[in-house]
């Protein structure tokens, strides 16, 4: 099954409910970077917290969409990795300094606002 | 070992010796009263057992006394055993130590031996094979003890070791969505994995967004620590929490530069105050002083 992609108002949310093929991850990246054109958003929220392992290739493809988002002009943040999950990657070498991460889904709209709320503030300037 | 050892011991024990056992063990009985008396005398002489009134070292040596003859009769070591780790589990925590326990086991044995002495003094023979019979038992009466206590102590120290690393990382809300994680004491990695995972929980559970972990209390920083602190900054990252590192001694900062650890990637504060301050500030809130209500004020 295809992670199902929410449209939240200037935002999309991908929501990933089970462990993901390689294969689905494919998809996945190419899904939400279609789709970011096709609707405009301003940023893309990655929900992980269903997922008991995020291995080598997961957060590689993650990385991927998320600087990619970048030069698209948008941002996205990935929510919800678990403690045991985090000390892992970080065990494996998996690093992801240069993405946003958040605690949850709230965080992350949160974090998005604000990151919007600065972008405009610098566009005045 | 243990179980070699004993045998060693009971490798004499021929079966004249054993014949000898139950005339042994009646002879005990009988002089029951007077000889754990003249023990308890001479544990008292010995200064042994500080720790505990004369009262009550009358009634432990009576029931050990019972104890031990009837496991000199039956040659069953399981109900002397299971005596022995009760009674250890006792008087531990009262500060009794090994050499006494040791101690007047082996009173116990020169006592009895002492006796079987008075009473077959008149033939010489007989007398070897009594002390047969009753040498290796004894003997392993006193490894038992001597085991079951030390085992008991380990249980009870390994105990503490346990509760002493639970307590000593307590992960500490201080404003909402702030943490703090003081660490007192050396780390290795065992504490360290331990700390890690229960800050990653914390920083779940209180949806904490900054976490300051003051290492003040950390004698000495090694090249594992040193990588498993970044470690733990990068997961809580991973999980949206910055982390402010605090308390870095100048020794420590050193060693770390010295080592070549990359800390590029954790930003640090130089005490706890300034780590919360900060921490504060990146939360967006503002300390200030109220105007204090001074008795003139208020007249």
């Amino acid at each position: 099954m295809p992670v199902p992609i929410l449209k939240q108002g200037p935002y999309l949310v991908a929501s990933i409910q089970d462990a993901l093929s390689d294969r689905e991850v494919l998809e996945l990246q190419e899904n939400l970077l279609k789709q970011i054109g096709e609707v405009r958003a301003s940023g893309i929220i990655v929900d992980v917290t269903a997922m008991d392992v995020i291995d080598s290739f997961a957060s590689r493809s993650l990385r991927t969409v998320a600087l990619t988002t970048r030069l698209r002009g948008a941002e996205m943040v990935i929510v919800g990795i678990q403690p045991d999950v985090a000390f892992a990657m970080v065990q494996f070498g998996l690093l992801m300094d240069d993405v946003n991460t958040a605690l949850d889904l709230e965080e992350g709209l949160e974090f998005l606002d604000s990151w919007i709320a600065g972008r405009t503030f610098d566009d005045e300037e | 070992m243990q179980q070699d050892d004993v045998t060693l011991m009971q490798e004499p024990n021929t079966e004249d010796g054993n014949s000898c056992l139950p005339e042994l063990v009646s002879h005990l009985r009988d002089s029951r009263t007077q000889l754990r008396e003249e023990w308890a005398q001479r544990i008292t002489d010995a200064q042994l057992l500080g720790a505990m009134s004369e009262e009550e070292i009358f009634s432990e040596v009576t029931s050990v006394f019972d104890k031990y003859v009837d496991t000199l009769e039956t040659g069953s070591v399981e109900s002397l055993q299971e005596y022995a780790e009760d009674l250890s589990e006792r008087i531990i925590p009262r500060g009794v130590e090994t050499h006494e326990v040791l101690g007047i086991v082996l009173l116990l044995r020169d006592v009895l031996a002492r006796s079987l002495f008075q009473k077959y003094q008149e033939d010489f023979k007989l007398f070897n094979r009594v002390l047969d019979a009753y040498e290796p038992a004894a003997n392993r009466i006193a490894v038992i003890v001597g085991v079951s206590f030390v085992h008991e102590r380990e249980r009870v120290i390994g105990q503490q070791q346990a509760t002493i690393r639970e307590l000593s990382t307590p992960v500490l809300q201080v404003r909402e969505r702030l943490l703090a994680l003081p660490i007192i004491g050396e780390l290795d990695s065992q504490r360290a994995g331990q700390l890690t995972e229960q800050l990653l929980n914390a920083v779940r559970s209180n949806r904490a967004r900054v976490v300051v972990i003051d290492i003040t209390g950390v004698p000495a920083v090694d090249k594992n620590v040193a990588n498993h602190l970044v470690q733990t900054v990068r997961a809580c990252r991973l999980m949206g929490a910055a982390v402010l590192v605090t308390g870095l001694s100048s020794d420590i900062a050193r060693t770390l530069v010295t080592l070549g650890v990359d800390l590029s990637m954790m930003d640090t504060v130089g005490d706890l105050q300034g780590g919360i301050e900060e921490a504060e500030r990146l939360l967006g809130y503002e300390v200030r002083k109220a105007p204090i209500a001074t008795p003139e004020a208020k007249g």
